[in-house]
């Protein structure tokens, strides 16, 4: 009793401080969270839900980021293979740059996109020609998501196949693997916890993609109003709209953290195919 | 009955501040491969393999050319036919022992149908005695067995030589007497050119004829086993024989 009583006294300075700096960021963090859940009751909440925004904002949302994210890895995955393996100073290069839609505002991305793809953009004459337009459309949409959700999947993808034993990859080409059969039946199923670890972020990115779209995409209900840009305009209408949107997004996101810890944590692969 | 296969390779190989140059040849025997840490043993082996491309040299395998720097070739390390067998073993870690040893059978030049691989894969384990073994993953599997599996797995491939990088360094004292008697009958039956990298005079003696000594990436000396254990040609090897445990 006596011994406990008195290490209580000890480096108390020290506990405080860690404890007061620790608990003022973790509040921060969590009460907002709190205040989307339980202010106005559930009732005002379920009465947000009933809004003409509500469910062409949701289905565009999910159709558009399912299509970016597999753009995202059917072009990212080579993409970052040949990152991994090559030694020119030039892919280093490209390592860098193609990290700069993470740290640019995402206005700025969308600016950029405008300038690149729209109708008075620099290849804007010659997709016309094409038939395309793709500013304020769709397809804006999924390009706007995949222009910022793509650096995140790349730099997992990237830093996967750079993590592969050198052994392993040795002993596949001895025994005769071809480049194909090494990436296909050796890489892949080695990287493959990463490689989903790296499109589940991409998607998340991709869900709570706002500037970018809002710039090249507009904001045209059914069309180019995705999830977080319907947040945005309900906020005009009603508050409660605006969270029940709000909470909707919440809770796609927390089941992706969940699914990346399940992940995370299945120490084998259990893949019996091969050969 | 088996045409006599040479490796012979003259190799020079320019890595950090250190160049390699080690002239071999390589007949239906085992050579050791020994040196200090950092004499540039692994750079040989992968050199060989075609992994790192020396500047300069010439490696053939019985009657083709692997590399000649003079003419420009390098084939690329599929199409070499040199089986390599890591310390760690190099097992997949996701494919069970059976699928391991079908993937061997699956890259060889003459496609084997898919039904057929799996009998082969098992018929392959059977020879080194560990057919009961083929449902389980390496990770469920002690030292000796994995060794046993990436063997089997090296046989499968129809390799032209063997390259072993220290087989028996990560197994304990009890697997690898056995790993030893396993490589040796197997060896013995394959009679191909193998070369062995190892700091363990137990693997020199049990399995190898000849011993090449390499030292700050160049190779000293090449003489016969026995020759070595009367008559050390360096210091290190002299400490190497002498050591009746594991030398360094």
């Amino acid at each position: 009793m006596s011994v406990s009583r008195a290490r209580w006294g000890h480096h108390l300075g020290y506990r405080l401080g860690m404890t007061v700096l620790a608990t003022g960021l973790g509040l921060l963090l969590v009460v907002p969270f709190v205040a989307l859940l339980l202010d106005g009751g559930p009732g005002a909440i379920w009465r947000g839900f009933d809004c003409s925004l509500t469910w062409p904002a949701l289905r565009l949302s999910l159709v558009t980021t399912a299509i970016s994210t597999i753009v995202v890895i059917l072009g990212g995955t080579p993409l970052s293979w040949w990152l991994a393996r090559s030694r020119l100073r030039s892919a280093r290069w490209l390592e860098t740059m193609l990290q700069l839609p993470v740290v640019i505002p995402p206005a700025v991305g969308g600016i950029a996109l405008l300038l690149a793809f729209g109708r008075r953009g620099l290849l804007g004459g010659l997709l016309e020609r094409l038939g395309f337009a793709p500013s304020f459309s769709t397809l804006a949409v999924v390009m706007a998501q995949t222009f910022v959700a793509a650096p995140f999947y790349l730099q997992a993808a990237t830093l996967a196949f750079t993590r592969l034993d050198p052994k392993l990859l040795a002993v596949a080409r001895s025994l005769g693997a071809s480049p194909p059969k090494l990436f296909w039946s050796v890489a892949l199923p080695l990287a493959r916890p990463a490689l989903i670890g790296g499109a589940a972020m991409s998607w998340a990115r991709a869900l709570g993609e706002f500037g970018a779209t809002l710039m090249f995409a507009g904001n045209l209900t059914g069309k180019t109003q995705t999830l977080p840009l319907a947040i945005y305009t309900a906020l005009e209408i009603d508050l409660r709209t605006a969270q029940a949107l709000s909470l909707l997004l919440v809770g796609f996101a927390f089941a992706l953290l969940l699914v990346l810890r399940r992940i995370n944590q299945t120490p084998r692969q259990r893949e019996r195919r091969g050969g | 009955m088996k045409a006599d296969l040479r490796l012979s390779l003259t190799l020079e190989y320019a890595v950090a501040d250190f160049a390699l140059r080690a002239s071999l040849q390589v007949g239906s025997e085992t050579v050791a491969l020994v040196g200090p840490n950092g004499a540039g043993k692994t750079t040989l082996l992968l050199a060989i393999l075609g992994i790192c491309t020396p500047q300069r040299g010439y490696l053939s395998l019985a009657e083709q050319v692997l590399f000649d720097a003079a003419q420009s070739i390098s084939r690329p390390t599929e199409e070499r036919q040199l089986a390599y067998l890591p310390q760690d073993f190099g097992l997949f870690p996701f494919l069970s022992a059976a699928h391991n040893v079908a993937f061997a059978i699956a890259c060889r030049g003459r496609p084997v149908a898919r039904s057929r691989r799996r009998q082969l894969a098992l018929e392959y384990l059977e020879r080194f005695g560990i057919a009961h073994l083929a449902a389980r993953l390496p990770g469920q599997l002690s030292g000796g067995e994995r060794q046993r599996v990436a063997l089997a797995r090296a046989v499968a491939s129809q390799p032209g030589a063997i390259l072993l990088d220290e087989p028996t360094a990560a197994l304990d004292v009890s697997a690898r007497e056995e790993v030893r008697r396993t490589l040796h009958a197997s060896l013995h039956e394959l009679a191909i050119p193998a070369l062995m990298v190892t700091h363990d005079w137990g693997d020199v003696s049990a399995l190898a004829t000849r011993l090449a000594v390499m030292e700050a990436g160049q190779l000293v000396a090449c003489v016969a086993v026995s020759e070595a254990q009367a008559r050390p040609p360096t210091p290190f090897v002299a400490r190497l024989a002498g050591a009746t445990t594991k030398g360094c």
